[in-house]
């Protein structure tokens, strides 16, 4: 494709998106009313919007936004960290992921989030059990991914290290840690989404604090404005930490070519 | 012959098939000797273990008998004397190409300063300065063999291992690349083995052409190439002698009655 053509069919593109944007938020605010739908089952946008301004006043929002995105980030980076760490270790020793992938495979298969009311029980109504919802979801997509990586290194790579006298430290650092980068980030990709996943459940089922608390609070009041007002905040914290991480990708995998990095997000 | 720079003796090479039992000879009792500044092609039918001689010469897998020498010191190991290339380019795609040429010298700690000087001088010789900076996407096939070829002449080896280092591109970039590698070997004064399919760019690129037998693989026949200009194989290449070479290894390896219903190669080809 031409640049020309190229940028004429971006144009083209973001165009049909803001005038998608444009129909979906006309359709929100007068839809409802035209089929006659209730309020309290779908608020028009301009009931959210006053629920925000409300939210943001009285309710504390900002604080509850803050306090689940710290949440988030906190698990993403702990639980990113664990994951890459187990997937080298395991992926260098072949005896450790033997020995080990029962455990992992059924831990893999249970549903993280049916951990959280453990948790809670175990750390009480704090910041804690959300954190560590979000380190075990966020864990298994990045182990998997470096794993894999690891595993898929070319050993006439290995052998060209080693024929030039190579360590085995050096063959880490110098072609296994590098070659897994960009699957590690397609794992980080996943997890970042996942991490709010986790962090959510957690906040639904104990705590006074959070986008999660506000979501069942609004609930229980039947507040539908404000469970759509904590529904948009959770996919903005989603959304901005997705984000960082594919603006660290682009930086990290600089070398790649151009359009296999991060693609349209 | 002038000093001998490498040498096979008696070399077997036994593998056993995991969870079989089975005990595969690849190669058997193999001796041959390469003098300094010497080049010398291996020629046999797929799966004879040229591949699993020239690992031993690296010293990346140590024989089942016998044994490689290098300057008279036997090969227990990777070792600096000797560096080898192969088919694939196996460029790291996070280096930019100064960094790839680099590689070596930079696992053997060469200073930087050394190492960036042998690198750009490398790059220079093979017409790539233009790209040092470049990533090897950016690069084609046949630009990218030749910095691996760099990459093999940074660490500055006495022997130089080559497994089919050409096979993979086009036969015009091919030809280029061979008289690249012909006129730095001559340069240079190295001593190369080279492992090929290509009986044609074994006369031309050698001065002797080993030939291999089946499996389990040794060397059957032994054939000088009387021709000049070594370090100008497309001037060679015109030479009508090229094709009673051939014909010659063609004779060699049987090729007339060879048929393809062989087992198919396991382990090492």
């Amino acid at each position: 494709m031409s640049s020309d053509a190229r940028s004429s069919s971006l144009r083209n593109g973001t165009m049909a998106s803001v005038a998608l944007l444009v129909a979906f938020l006309a359709a929100w605010q007068w839809g409802p009313g035209l089929l006659g739908i209730p309020s309290f089952i779908v608020p028009p946008l301009s009931m959210v919007a006053t629920e925000f301004v409300h939210a943001w006043r009285v309710d504390h929002l900002l604080l509850h936004t803050g306090v689940t995105f710290a949440e988030v980030l906190a698990g993403f980076v702990l639980g990113s960290l664990l994951g890459a760490l187990f997937g080298y270790l395991l992926g260098m020793s072949p005896t450790a992921e033997f020995a080990l992938s029962p455990y992992i495979l059924a831990l893999q298969i249970a549903p993280k989030v049916a951990f959280a009311p453990l948790f809670i029980l175990w750390m009480g109504f704090t910041v804690y059990p959300k954190i560590l919802v979000a380190i075990l979801i966020v864990f298994f997509p990045v182990m998997v991914n470096v794993l894999t990586a690891v595993r898929a290194v070319d050993p006439d790579l290995i052998n060209l290290a080693r024929a030039f006298k190579a360590t085995r430290a050096q063959i880490f650092w110098k072609i296994e840690f590098p070659t897994s980068l960009p699957p590690m980030f397609a794992g980080l990709r996943i997890g970042s989404t996942l991490a709010v996943v986790g962090v959510v459940v957690g906040e639904l089922v104990g705590g006074n604090v959070g986008l999660g608390y506000l979501l069942s609070f609004g609930e229980g009041q039947a507040n539908t404005p404000m469970v759509f007002v904590s529904i948009v905040m959770l996919t903005i914290v989603g959304g901005i930490t997705y984000v960082g991480v594919i603006l660290v990708e682009r930086r990290v995998l600089h070398y790649l070519p151009a359009r296999s990095v991060g693609g349209n997000l | 012959m002038s000093v001998v720079r490498l040498e096979f003796r008696n070399v077997t090479m036994r593998f056993t098939e995991r969870g079989k039992g089975v005990t595969l000879t690849a190669v058997t009792d193999v001796s041959f000797s390469i003098g300094d500044g010497e080049v010398v092609s291996l020629i046999g039918p797929s799966g004879c273990g040229k591949s699993t001689l020239l690992n031993i010469g690296s010293g990346l897998t140590a024989p089942s008998e016998g044994g490689a020498f290098v300057d008279g010191q036997r090969v227990e190991g990777p070792n600096a004397h000797v560096a080898f290339m192969l088919q694939k380019d196996l460029l790291l795609p996070w280096r930019t190409i100064t960094e790839n040429v680099m590689f070596g010298v930079e696992i053997q700690g060469v200073p930087q300063p050394e190492r960036k000087r042998r690198a750009q001088s490398l790059l220079e010789n093979f017409n790539l300065a233009e790209f040092s900076g470049h990533y090897p996407h950016q690069l084609s096939g046949g630009m990218r063999q030749r910095v691996a070829l760099a990459r093999t002449l940074a660490v500055d080896p006495h022997v130089l291992l080559l497994d089919e280092p050409f096979s993979a591109v086009d036969a015009q970039t091919r030809m280029v690349l061979q008289r690249d590698l012909a006129q730095t070997l001559k340069q240079a004064g190295k001593t190369a083995l080279l492992i090929t399919h290509d009986l044609t760019e074994a006369v031309i690129l050698s001065d002797r052409v080993l030939v291999m037998s089946r499996r389990p693989g040794t060397v059957i026949d032994e054939i000088s190439i009387d021709m000049p200009q070594r370090d100008n194989p497309i001037a060679r290449r015109h030479d009508p002698k090229v094709s009673d070479y051939v014909a010659q290894l063609m004779d060699r390896l049987d090729i007339v009655h060879a048929s393809l219903e062989q087992p198919a190669a396991t382990g090492a080809a």
